[in-house]
């Protein structure tokens, strides 16, 4: 009897000890952890797994470096298959976790789900908030009517995408002449269709908008009859919003045809794209982007064409392409350390709101309004020519235009709440 | 008016011609064996991904034909280790293990070649440009997609209608213990009428796989397509396949190359553009030519459940 109690009260004092000890070193030396909540299963997977690995790239190379705070940066996948209902139930996870911080990109109906469940989370659980980053979604109303305190967009929206280059199609419209909108048939699309044809008009463009197609999303096999369309309309210029096989396909079959067309683009250089369509998109083919491989050459950025060369000796087979990922890492450090604690999220939220910070592109701005972030923008064309090709492919991207980041901006209705 | 009813003929043959490349093995499997393959596509996929590789080696004419030889040695492998196992089973196991086996592909390409697409070309021959119609340059390429769908449907129906090994594979499938008893292996030649199929949704591959994209999403892509088609022409009609190939061909490429909504023709006649009815009155043909296969695949099963040439309920 005695010996049981003894041995009770040794294994509590031990329990009890060992719990003390953990907390110390778990509040002195545990990790910032992001959750990166993609798609890393189905159809999208590829483009989950790649931003992944962007992610573990710059956490290590962060790492090295003293992490946050003398903290490691812990990169937590989920895998959300793409769903937003999926999505939601992870970020749960997340805050079960303890984990504060959440990253995504890819679809913004994804996004839209997450800046709800993040605010709705924020509001009944004090202790535990969690902060949005988004790297890659670009639907403008999650910078204007859908705005949140705890979302900030890393990624240039569609808005001011479009803006660049319309800024650069109208230095330019003295060659343009006929304007095609080709897009697919969801918000995305739907969204430059209407909005392109009202820039040519702000912006007093020299052009006409000859044609305006939205196709099904990830439907359409055959793009001939669209080309039949788009060489009826006369148009010298399209202007696309696909991403994906809906680009690849597209662009393919304008070259087979013989087709004399620029083909304006947002995602030109994305992944997979580049290596479909290899050099039937040469002198063709324009993204507009925040950054591409080859500028690090035209700069001389050569601390970042190392930190390039790095990631494509780890992951062979695809490119550093998120120029976007560096910028929020960083910046979030940079938030954090300001702070001095990873836990106090409003504050790190105000400390995000409005920081510039020293990208190797130039300055870049978290616009405090609307947590929009406002960078220089780069407008390049497919070119074999180019140092670096994109994902193996043998085509590359050259600049053929910088946008100042004043020319790169939008108009932002947000009007959020602030805690 | 006529030249855009030239285009779409002349461009939904090309486009159905290729259909018909990825359907005839399944038409020829399910009508000789009964079994519905949903891997078919990913079949379609392998002839892709081994052409690209051992094109990079030969050069694509020797991968032209030694691509489809190696997908087919794949699908004897799967038909004698695999669906022969299953079949005893009935034919929902049999459903099932290819659906699985769709997947276990798909990972498996993955795994091989990544997730990004791979840069498989036509050769430099077939890439000038053979004539202009139109104002739209037609490659030497889109000619030879033509040729060898003729050179398909013109040998599978001389192997099926008038050789000896077409006799015995037509008796195998009604009489097997007949054709047992006459002394032929009918076992084996279930596995070579599988092996066929999936040589044949090889080839598909090797000239689609330049047409289109080839990553591993491709046979996710065109495996619902191939299966209208099948069910269109009727479930194990070789002609059938082609005359539904070229109908949703031509009918698509029409459809999108012609804008117009029943609005326009008839007249709006004061519907307005809101509501269940108002939008179908307003749409525009270019949103409905996707839907279009799908719609005939629902009207087909509805109206005739047995397809254009089909000889069976589907």
């Amino acid at each position: 009897m005695i010996r049981n109690k003894k041995a009770g009260l040794f294994t509590g004092t031990m329990i009890g000890l060992s719990m003390a000890v953990s907390t110390v070193t778990w509040a002195d030396n545990h990790p910032v952890r992001v959750a990166y909540i993609e798609p890393l299963s189905g159809p999208f997977a590829n483009v989950g797994d790649a931003g992944l690995k962007h992610f573990r790239f710059i956490a290590e190379k962060m790492n090295e470096e003293g992490g946050i705070l003398g903290r490691d940066i812990e990169i937590v996948p989920m895998d959300n298959k793409q769903s937003p209902s999926e999505s939601v139930q992870l970020l749960q996870r997340a805050v079960d976790q303890g984990i504060n911080f959440v990253t995504q990109g890819n679809g913004s109906n994804v996004a839209g789900a997450l800046v709800e469940a993040v605010d709705r989370n924020n509001r009944r659980n004090e202790d535990n908030k969690v902060m949005f980053l988004n790297y890659a979604a670009v639907d403008p109303a999650l910078t204007n009517e859908r705005c949140s305190f705890y979302h900030f967009r890393f990624d240039a929206n569609s808005a001011i995408k479009l803006e660049a280059l319309a800024n650069y199609m109208k230095t330019r419209d003295d060659e343009i002449d006929d304007i095609f909108l080709i897009n697919q048939d969801y918000s995305h699309g739907q969204f430059i269709s209407k909005r392109m044809k009202e820039l040519v008009d702000e912006k007093n463009i020299d052009a006409e908008i000859v044609g305006d197609v939205l196709h099904p999303i990830a439907q359409v096999r055959d793009f001939s009859p669209y080309i039949s369309r788009i060489q009826q309309s006369g148009a010298d210029t399209v202007v696309s919003g696909n991403w994906g096989n809906d680009l690849s396909l597209l662009v393919r079959a304008i070259d087979s045809a013989g087709l004399d067309v620029d083909v304006y683009t947002y995602y030109g250089g994305g992944l997979g794209t580049p290596a479909a369509v290899g050099p039937r998109g040469e002198d063709m083919l324009y993204q507009v982007t925040e950054w591409h491989a080859d500028v690090n050459v035209d700069e001389g950025l050569e601390d970042y064409e190392k930190w390039f060369q790095e990631f494509k000796e780890r992951y062979p087979e695809i490119d550093w392409y998120y120029h976007r990922i560096y910028n929020q890492m960083h910046m979030l450090k940079k938030a954090i350390e300001e702070v001095g604690s990873s836990d106090d999220i409003d504050a790190i939220a105000k400390a995000m709101e409005g920081m510039e910070f020293q990208s190797p592109t130039g300055t870049v701005t978290m616009r405090a309004q609307d947590h929009q972030l406002l960078q220089p923008m780069y407008i390049s064309v497919m070119d074999a020519d180019a140092k670096y090709d994109a994902d193996n492919s043998g085509v590359g991207f050259r600049t053929v235009a910088n946008i100042p980041v004043d020319q790169a901006t939008d108009e932002t209705s947000c009007n959020m709440r602030r805690p | 008016m006529l030249e855009t009813i030239a285009y779409s003929i002349f461009n939904g043959v090309l486009y159905g011609t290729l259909l018909f490349m990825m359907s005839s093995g399944l038409t020829l499997i399910f009508g000789m064996m009964g079994v519905l393959n949903f891997a078919h596509a990913s079949f379609y996929m392998l002839g892709a991904y081994f052409a690209y590789t051992i094109g990079l080696g030969t050069g694509f004419w020797v991968a032209l034909f030694l691509a489809p030889i190696a997908v087919g040695a794949m699908g004897a492998l799967v038909e004698r280790y695999g669906l022969r196992r299953v079949h005893q089973y009935g034919h929902v196991p049999e459903l099932l293990f290819t659906f699985g086996l769709a997947y276990v592909i798909e990972e498996l390409v993955a795994l091989f070649w990544g997730t990004v697409p791979v840069p498989y070309k036509a050769p430099e021959a077939l890439n000038s440009t053979a004539f202009t119609m139109f104002g739209l340059d037609y490659s030497w390429f889109k000619v030879f997609i033509l040729l060898v769908a003729i050179a398909m449907f013109v040998g599978l129906w001389v192997l099926l209608k008038k050789t000896r090994a077409g006799l015995i594979i037509q008796g195998a499938l009604s009489r097997p213990d007949m054709v047992s008893a006459l002394g032929h292996n009918v076992p084996m030649v279930f596995t070579l009428v599988f092996a066929f199929g999936c040589a044949l949704a090889g080839l598909g591959g090797v000239v689609g796989g330049i047409h289109f994209v080839t990553d591993p999403g491709m046979a996710f892509m065109m495996g619902p397509i191939v299966f209208v088609v099948v069910v269109l022409g009727g479930l194990g009609s070789v002609p059938g396949a082609l005359v539904a190939s070229l109908v949703i061909g031509i009918l698509q490429t029409f459809f999108l190359s012609v804008n117009f909504s029943l609005a326009d023709t008839i007249g709006s006649l004061g519907i307005e553009d809101s509501g269940f009815f108002g939008v179908l009155w307003h749409m525009e043909t270019t949103r409905i030519a996707p839907v279009l296969p799908f719609l005939l695949l629902v009207l087909t099963l509805i109206v005739r459940p047995r397809g254009l040439f089909g000889k069976r309920e589907a």
